[in-house]
């Protein structure tokens, strides 16, 4: 029983390299090529950091709309091309289902992200610095790029299970901004000094998903340290926010009436 | 399709597609041509706001940083030696940059120089500067070139030797600052002013500065004081000339007839210098030596305002 | 009395229709069937009648309004109950960028079997199916036929003692509806449980041990193919090729041509006054054979009965 999850995961990751979803990577390996020949002559200084930036940025950017455009689908295809049909009348259970579909896309990730470290590292040897202790901020900096990407695709995932892929991904993208502005919300709920808006607005920012809290690329770049107990709270975080999501997915998802 | 359809088809395409290319890219130049005609009648940034940046950045703020940096930096590549308006977007792409990423160095640094160059190698603006480096001082508290920087700034455009001389010692007493530089800053406080110390300053500046615009600006500075020693020194010569014959020399070559100088001398770039009627040496109009004209005289003293340590 | 492979108990299905989704409309209405073990079952009914809509309540693909259903003594709540049936869905439509080795060995892992045992089944069905050949093509390139057959393959795959098919003979072709046959023949023999739905009658005539006929979501029978239909002679039928000498106009009036054969339907007291007038003007008499009621008959009327009612019972929102 517990090995159908796995099942489904490397499933979902097949049907990700199959439909060429990693030549993704060819655009991301052209982008580091450029800035890493280019940049001597734009930015004087500041090389290292400007090819740090952007490769966490689009390291960023490329697996943020991976996430997207291939979490909206992941139940959604499935119902409209009816391979889910055939495949719950086989003995799995649909919460099995949907965690295989979820953690098939999480290392579809894991794996596109992987190769886009070592174009980064290819990029930054180019330049001439040799890697420095410091330059595990960088590492941390993927890392929490990686958990700031899982908590997206569970976002997605949801939406996925009872709405389109158009709606889906303006749901997602939604909670990314409405997320980001979480802080500005709370705060113009206190200027109104109304205790019920206040208390609403309050409110808003701790259930809105607080994607601020994965943003190391600045300290990666400038090689700063990034604390332990930050990583083992953004970690904690993004778990515990996961498991909500695909607990709320599973229920929606178990009691619906496939068309 | 059949085979000579398909030929066919290739044909025209193959006529139809480099014209309609090249019209394509015409009216683009066009349109270019239009647009910034327009655009230098007012250059506006759409974004004056360090807030609205940060807000708009979608949590991408280091590189968006970056951007700014770069458009500070082509921005100066514009219109350095071309014009002395048009620097006025130079202080609001370093202060969104820098707000962006309070740790962009170099961004401070160029800025403390560019903003308060005078003339046409900058924005004139050293009250500007100062605001910069202050608040890179402020979110970099370990790194002293910043002091260094804003001591610069306080001496050389700004004339307070006082404030000058404090932010050289703040800079010689922060981790890894370089000692000596309590001494400079003592000297400061006393000689202000004067060519050599002048010297020394910009001489520093351009052993220590990694960026190439900002090294090359110390070295024309340079150029500039010596021809403005080689100019009092004539002048000196022009005073005694007169003594003895009762008008300013015409030329160096009257100098050198008279006796009191070996030969005609040539200013840094190889040009000789002329004299004017009042008997002031002057470049030749065809040096591209520069000196820089002094600053205006400084602002009456406002309350204290030391850089806070 | 052993336990019935599948027992549908009062089951019914509502779904919410209109801009609001305020009214109900009743797709199937409190169903009741009994289907025994190694019975062939036939579930028939026209377009639209529930029998998709009852194969999916059995699968757990949608929920049931009310009622309930077991298969082999298991609730269809059950996940357990799945591990005993294969479903055939209509048009199925599989990943298609598996091949069909992939295809089965994906399915064959939610069975639980080793490797060795998954190669050897999968090995083995693709031959059953005849796809040996196509084995490692990816589904995309597929035709309908070969995907029925991947269809059927991962339906058996795992020897389920219940087999669900749902309209298993539509869109394909004479050889491959007799393939199909073929194999529901041969499930017959080992003696399996098949249920499955059809609106082809002349198929379930000669499969089925039994069959229900639904019709706007309700029951109208269950039994035999032979109970639906009387046996009665309605008339005969007379097969004939003109002869030299033109045909009698009355006979001629009521025969259908089609080229050079005739065809003529008589009632059975006349037959012999026919055959007399038919001799007279030298037609050559092919066939003559008795008209009985057949299935397509009974369900003929039965459906055209409720075209005058209105077809689907709606009910009001609860």
């Amino acid at each position: 029983m517990s090995a159908i999850p796995g099942v489904v995961a490397v499933n979902t990751f097949r049907e990700a390299v199959r439909d060429r979803v990693l030549y993704n990577l060819v655009f991301f390996a052209l982008l580091m090529i450029g800035a890493a020949i280019l940049v001597g002559q734009v930015s004087i200084g500041i090389d290292r950091l400007v090819i740090v930036n952007l490769g966490l940025s689009a390291i960023s950017i490329f697996g943020f709309v991976m996430a997207v455009f291939m979490g909206v689908g992941l139940v959604y295809k499935e119902i409209e091309k009816r391979t889910l049909y055939s495949l719950l009348a086989k003995p799995v259970r649909r919460w099995q289902f949907l965690t295989g579909k979820y953690a098939g896309l999480l290392l579809t990730l894991l794996v596109n992200t992987l190769f886009m470290t070592a174009g980064l590292a290819a990029a930054l040897y180019y330049v001439g610095r040799p890697f420095l202790r410091s330059d595990f901020s960088i590492v941390v900096a993927i890392y929490f790029i990686l958990l700031a990407l899982a908590l997206v695709t569970a976002f997605a995932l949801f939406f996925s299970c009872f709405s389109s892929p158009m709606l889906s991904t303006l749901f997602t993208l939604g909670v990314y901004v409405t997320g980001f502005f979480a802080a500005d919300i709370r705060d113009f709920g206190k200027l109104t000094h109304n205790p019920l808006i206040s208390a609403v607005t309050r409110a808003i920012y701790y259930v809105l998903p607080n994607f601020h809290n994965f943003d190391a690329i600045a300290a990666a770049g400038h090689g700063e340290p990034i604390p332990g107990a930050l990583i083992a709270q953004n970690t904690a975080y993004a778990v515990v926010y996961v498991a909500l999501l695909l607990v709320a997915s599973s229920a929606v998802f178990s009691s619906r009436n496939l068309k | 399709m059949t085979r000579s359809v398909q030929s066919r088809s290739i044909r025209i395409v193959a006529i139809a597609a480099p014209i309609l290319l090249a019209a394509v890219v015409l009216l683009q130049t066009g349109i270019d041509a239009r647009t910034r005609s327009i655009a230098q009648q007012k250059e506006e940034l759409l974004l004056q706001s360090p807030a609205t940046a940060k807000k708009l950045s979608l949590g991408y703020d280091a590189l968006l940083a970056d951007v700014y940096w770069t458009r500070a930096v082509q921005l100066y590549g514009d219109k350095v030696g071309k014009t002395h308006e048009g620097f006025d977007l130079l202080y609001p792409l370093l202060n969104i940059a820098t707000s962006l990423d309070p740790k962009l160095l170099p961004a401070y640094h160029f800025g403390a120089i560019f903003l308060s160059q005078t003339g046409i190698g900058g924005a004139g603006r050293p009250d500007l500067a100062v605001k910069l480096v202050q608040r890179g001082i402020a979110a970099n508290p370990e790194d002293w070139h910043l002091d260094l920087d804003l001591g610069f700034i306080y001496y050389w455009w700004l004339r307070d030797y006082s404030d000058a001389a404090k932010a050289y010692l703040a800079a010689s007493k922060a981790p890894g600052g370089p000692s000596w530089l309590s001494i400079t800053a003592a000297r400061m406080a006393q000689k202000g002013g004067s060519l050599e110390m002048s010297r020394m300053i910009w001489s520093q500046l351009y052993e220590s500065s990694k960026d190439p615009r900002v090294r090359k600006n110390a070295r024309d500075e340079l150029t500039g004081l010596k021809a403005l020693d080689d100019e009092n020194h004539l002048n000196d010569l022009a005073v005694g000339y007169r003594q003895r014959f009762g008008h300013f020399p015409a030329s160096s070559a009257d100098l050198v007839h008279s006796g009191m100088l070996p030969g005609v001398p040539l200013d840094p770039a190889g040009f000789p210098y002329q004299f004017g009627l009042d008997g002031k040496a002057k470049l030749d109009r065809r040096s591209p030596v520069v000196i820089s004209p002094p600053p205006p005289s400084p602002p009456p003293r406002p309350p204290d305002k030391s850089p806070a340590k | 009395m052993s336990t019935p492979a599948i027992e549908i108990a009062g089951l019914t299905k509502d779904y919410p229709v209109g801009f609001w989704r305020k009214r109900m409309r009743r797709s199937l209405d409190d169903l009741n069937l009994k289907v025994e073990d190694g019975e062939t079952f036939g579930f028939l009914g026209p377009n639209g009648a529930g029998k998709t809509t009852t194969l999916k309540l059995l699968m757990g693909l949608i929920f049931p309004t009310s009622g309930t259903a077991r298969v082999r003594g298991r609730s269809i709540d059950d996940v357990n109950m799945h591990r005993e049936i294969g479903y055939l869905p209509e048009q199925p439509y599989f990943y298609d960028y598996l091949t069909a080795r992939e295809l089965l060995d994906y399915y064959a892992r939610f069975s639980g079997y080793s490797r060795a045992e998954r190669r050897e089944r999968v090995g083995r069905f693709l031959e059953v199916v005849g796809l040996r050949d196509a084995a490692d093509l990816q589904l995309r390139k597929f035709s309908k036929g070969m995907l029925q057959r991947v269809g059927f393959a991962q339906a058996i795959l795992h020897d389920p003692p219940v087999i669900f098919l749902d309209e298993p003979m539509s869109g394909l072709d004479p050889l491959g509806r007799r393939e199909v046959r073929d194999v529901i023949l041969d499930l017959k023999r080992q003696g399996r449980t098949v249920f499955f739905s059809t609106h082809i009658l002349s198929d379930a005539e000669m499969l089925c041990d039994r069959v229900a006929v639904v019709v706007g979501g309700k029951l109208q029978g269950v039994g035999a193919p032979g109970d639906f239909v009387s046996p009665e002679v309605q008339g005969m039928e007379i097969l004939f090729e003109a002869g030299e000498s033109a045909l009698p106009a009355a006979l001629a009036q009521r025969a259908m041509q089609t080229g050079g054969r005739y065809r003529i339907e008589v009632p059975e007291a006349e037959l012999h006054a026919a055959l007399a007038d038919l001799r007279g003007c030298e037609a050559r008499i092919l066939s003559v054979l008795p008209i009985r009621p057949s299935l397509e008959d009974y369900f003929l009327r039965l459906v055209n009965r409720r075209e005058l009612a209105p077809r689907s019972v709606e009910v009001a929102a609860q």
